[in-house]
């Protein structure tokens, strides 16, 4: 049976890892490879990485990065974060990503999800949707969540998910950074309405979070902070989902 | 030497690192190859196209005998033809990829093989091992089913007929199983 998947988050900026991380036995903590590599020794099953100064600087990411994370991690991995040329999402497939995501580029210009899945393949790529709570619906935000709009998530959803999504990255804006769960309506509604993998992004803080993201429909569940700061390893969460009737590789 | 196939998308240096294999899309050195690994990323009918110029090569290379692995869309293309667009498959297998239907798709995600007979490739590597899959198409049950995983329904993720094998997970992506199922293909003699 198919596993639900436990995804750690690592925000890249300059090539090196955002965010305090405070890991003993990491000769540079603030070193991707070195933290994935430590991610993966842990049970991890899968690695995102996000470049998060690229939406504003407009920078590609750095392509040998990707290289180097190719080279020393055999699990899978997907990177982005300011895409909106497919010559530079082909060329980190080519350098050894497996999977891309384009989120703000996607709002603007449906169309391209067409034109990615055809060339990349549908598999490899992922439509990122950061939601935020209001007035009664969930609205999709661009621009690293800085500006709404108005476009419901659902539909979104739906939408990017027809014209050749692989799989949907769904952050909530309110539960982000609070460590207090993931928003599971929010999953809910999104994983009722789409028939590809769904993963839950976004408030995190405990083992029970991921089951509940998983009760609500999740494939996987993604989290950064828990993980950096090395409260709970994969391995931890997937004991207590696995006590709980949830199918994951121990 | 081991040719690794080069069809233009993803990447193969880990299974260039751990088989010793070399990237090639030269039609001589195919031909000279005493063994080929074809990973296939992509579409059904950008694959068939993109290998068409080595198409012949690489069906009597392998009718020929040596050991051949396919990953992913590299086993599919073992088959006739795809219910994922045109395109001709090198036919060695007769058949026709098949949509999953019914389930959510892609089959994204680590699942479960399940050994239906003693596959060199997977030496040591415990029955029910855990790889990574990524595809939204699978092959047909046939004779040369060799591997079952259990999607909405047990398919074909592996297939063997003599020398040719054929997985529809990807090794390369699937931790110490993976790249043990790699070494074992690499050390076949």
């Amino acid at each position: 049976m198919l596993a639900k998947r436990i995804i750690a988050a690592l925000d890249i900026a300059g090539g090196r890892v955002v965010k305090g991380v405070n890991f003993e036995n990491i000769k540079d903590s603030g070193d991707p490879v070195e933290l994935a590599k430590r991610y993966v020794s842990e049970g991890m099953d899968e690695l995102v990485f996000l470049d998060i100064k690229a939406t504003v600087d407009k920078r590609k990411i750095l392509s040998e990065l990707v290289k180097r994370v190719a080279s020393e991690i055999s699990i899978p991995f997907t990177v982005g974060g300011g895409l909106t040329e497919l010559d530079d999402m082909v060329s980190i497939i080519r350098n050894g990503a497996d999977k891309i995501f384009i989120n703000t580029y996607a709002v603007q210009h449906p169309e391209i999800i067409e034109s990615i899945s055809d060339r990349i393949g549908t598999a490899n790529t992922v439509i990122a949707i950061d939601a935020m709570f209001r007035d009664g619906k969930y609205n999709v935000y661009i621009n690293g969540g800085s500006k709404d709009t108005g476009l419901d998530a659902v539909q979104w959803a739906r939408k990017a998910a027809s014209l050749g999504a692989g799989e949907l990255l769904v952050t909530s804006i309110n539960a982000d950074g609070t460590m207090k769960g993931y928003d599971v309506n929010l999953l809910k509604a999104i994983t009722g309405a789409v028939n590809i993998p769904v993963i839950a992004s976004g408030g995190a803080g405990k083992p029970a979070d991921f089951l509940d993201a998983f009760n609500a429909g999740a494939d996987g569940a993604l989290a950064a902070s828990i993980f950096h700061r090395g409260i709970y390893s994969a391995t931890d969460i997937k004991k207590y989902l696995m006590e709980n009737g949830i199918n994951v590789r121990l | 030497m081991i040719a690794i196939i080069d069809i233009g998308t993803g990447n193969l240096s880990t299974i260039e690192r751990v088989t010793g294999g070399k990237i090639t899309m030269e039609p001589g050195e195919i031909e000279g190859a005493e063994k080929i690994i074809f990973p296939g990323v992509g579409s059904f009918q950008y694959v068939a196209s993109i290998i068409r110029p080595v198409r012949k090569i690489l069906i009597n290379r392998i009718k020929s005998g040596i050991p051949y692995l396919g990953i992913c869309l590299g086993l599919e293309m073992l088959f006739d033809s795809s219910e994922e667009g045109g395109g001709e498959g090198l036919g060695l297998i007769p058949g026709r990829i098949k949509k999953f239907a019914g389930v959510k798709t892609p089959h994204m995600g680590w699942n479960q093989v399940k050994n239906l007979t003693d596959l060199p490739i997977m030496g040591g590597i415990p029955d029910n091992s855990f790889f990574y899959f990524m595809h939204s198409y699978y092959a047909p049950d046939t004779a040369y089913t060799a591997m079952e995983t259990d999607y909405g329904g047990y398919f074909t993720s592996g297939i063997m007929y003599g020398n040719i094998y054929g997985v529809q997970f990807h090794p390369e992506k699937s931790g110490d199983a993976g790249i043990r199922l790699l070494k074992n293909f690499g050390a076949i003699a």
